[in-house]
């Protein structure tokens, strides 16, 4: 029983290298399945992973109208204190007062990409972007406010 | 019709005319000298370009692609860097070894090339001793390696040596005895009789399976005497930094480099000699028409051709096969590669001595 396990022994290791080569042989005669990317000869036609994280934005439709309600989920979510919210009262058209947020305060350069922030947000008002060229001169412009001047919340979100 | 051949006689026929034979014959080794030397640095720059495109291509990369088209200046411009860098030597270091180890590798290398039949009649030294000349010499290098680890006064250097010396000695076994068993198929240990023999046929064909056999271990073999992935060990850059050459820099560096390379082409090209025909055409069977058209094809072309489809095969187990360990490279050697060999080596004698080969 010596020689059978022997002999299939080599059978196995042949058959599982030759699988391996197969794997690389294809790739070697398929230079369409290349994935590098030419950056920065290509900037207009890269091609980033969805799941690339590059930094937090707050997205804005075409009235100006935002998803985020204030509440301080993400500042408390955030391990190294890179989200500062800053609230308000607005008053609303029956004279109620309702929080809002007067500046999502974040600081890039503090930002570790971890994505907790997003996954804490209620209301899916933050999320993270695909750009990575940060790089400035100052390092106070890499503070940001996220939401944009003369911004508003979104009807119906609570 | 293109031929190396017709080249080599009219400068022979010319020198001699011209000059009294001493000189002739002097000049002539020294054309020698200078056309070893100049195939030796653009194999060099040839296969380091090679191997990284190879690499790139399988690991779905695009590989060197700044330096001239394509790419194909980065390694002379590499080259040029090497040049240009100072050759550091440790302070205690053995200097004598230390600076004397890359030229012994590069020596042998040298050497491997004397009786290598480039094409038809186109061979330094056809010595009827030619595979034994190999095996002999091919042994040689283990002593630049070990000589490099022990004078470079470095743990890693001499632990890389050291296991490069385990596996060279080991692996030596088997791909003797693969090429043995060409040698007892032919009956001639002189190169060109073994490629005349290979007129109608290849070996790997006319030899059944024994042969096949015998040719896949002589390529594991041989890519481990080289030292090459999956059996770097020698090197094993993420276990010991780069082995046997941590401490080199420069352009000694560049020839332990270039040393490898050379002897990945001596390697394939003498498996190619044995077991592919060397510069014979590819001829099959009674086809007159289709093997006609094979001799058209340059017997260099032929000859350059095999080489380079082995080197791809053994560039292609590097960059598909994880390193082994020092243990598993032994026991694939002494459990696994020799048993086969001497069974292998068995039946050929059995195929040769009744006549079953074509």
């Amino acid at each position: 029983m010596f020689l059978k396990e022997y002999i299939s022994d080599v059978y196995n290791g042949v058959t599982s290298l030759l699988k391996g080569m197969r794997k690389t042989g294809y790739y070697f005669l398929h230079p369409k399945e290349i994935i590098t990317e030419q950056y920065p000869d290509n900037r207009a036609t890269l091609v980033l992973a969805e799941r690339f994280k590059g930094e937090v934005v707050m997205p804005h439709d075409a009235n100006n109208e935002h998803a985020c309600t204030g509440c301080t989920a993400c500042e408390i979510a955030c391990p190294n204190g890179t989200i500062k919210v800053v609230t308000k009262f607005d008053i609303t058209p029956e004279g109620k007062k309702k929080k809002a947020i007067d500046a999502l305060v974040y600081h890039l350069e503090l930002c570790t990409m971890c994505n907790l922030c997003v996954v804490a947000c209620p209301s899916d008002a933050i999320k993270m972007a695909p750009t990575f060229e940060h790089s400035v001169f100052d390092r106070s412009k890499l503070t940001k406010i996220l939401n944009k001047p003369a911004s508003k919340i979104r009807e119906g979100i609570e | 019709m293109f031929s190396l051949e017709g080249i080599t006689t009219a400068v022979q026929d010319w020198l001699f005319i011209k000059f009294n034979p001493t000189l002739a014959l002097a000049m002539e080794c020294i054309i020698v000298i200078l056309l070893a030397i100049t195939l030796f640095a653009g194999l060099g720059l040839v296969l380091v370009l090679m191997e990284r495109k190879v690499a790139a291509r399988i690991q779905i990369r695009l590989g060197p692609n700044r330096v001239g088209p394509g790419g194909m200046f980065q390694t002379v411009a590499d080259t040029l860097k090497l040049i240009m860098k100072e050759g550091l030597t440790p302070d205690s270091a053995d200097k004598f070894l230390f600076n004397l180890a890359p030229f012994i590798v590069m020596m042998v290398a040298m050497l491997l090339l004397a009786p290598i039949a480039f094409a038809k009649n186109f061979q330094i030294w056809d010595i009827n001793i030619g595979v034994l000349y190999i095996s002999a010499i091919s042994s040689l290098s283990v002593i630049g390696i070990l000589m490099a680890g022990w004078a470079s006064n470095n743990k890693y250097s001499l632990l890389g040596a050291m296991r490069s010396g385990a596996q060279i000695v080991s692996y030596e076994l088997s791909a003797g005895l693969a090429v043995l068993t060409i040698v007892v198929l032919t009956g001639s240990l002189q190169l060109s009789e073994i490629i005349a023999a290979q007129q109608n046929g290849w070996w790997i064909f006319k030899g059944h399976i024994p042969a096949v056999i015998a040719f896949v271990i002589f390529i594991i073999a041989v890519t481990a005497e080289t030292n090459r992935a999956p059996f770097d060990l020698a090197e094993a850059e993420s276990e010991l930094t780069a082995g046997f050459h941590t401490e080199y820099s420069g352009m000694k560096f560049a020839l332990f480099f270039l040393a490898e390379y050379i002897n990945i082409f001596i390697v394939c090209a003498i498996g190619a000699t044995l077991f592919l025909g060397g510069w014979m055409p590819l001829h099959i069977g009674s086809w007159e028409a289709f093997n006609h058209i094979m001799d058209y094809i340059p017997s260099s072309v032929w000859f350059m051709g095999k080489t380079f489809f082995l080197i791809f095969v053994i560039m292609w187990f590097r960059w598909t096969f994880p390193r082994l360990r020092i243990d598993q490279l032994l026991n694939l050697e002494w459990k696994y590669l020799l048993p086969i060999s001497l069974l292998n080596l068995l039946l050929v004698a059995v195929i040769a001595i009744l006549g079953w080969h074509f």
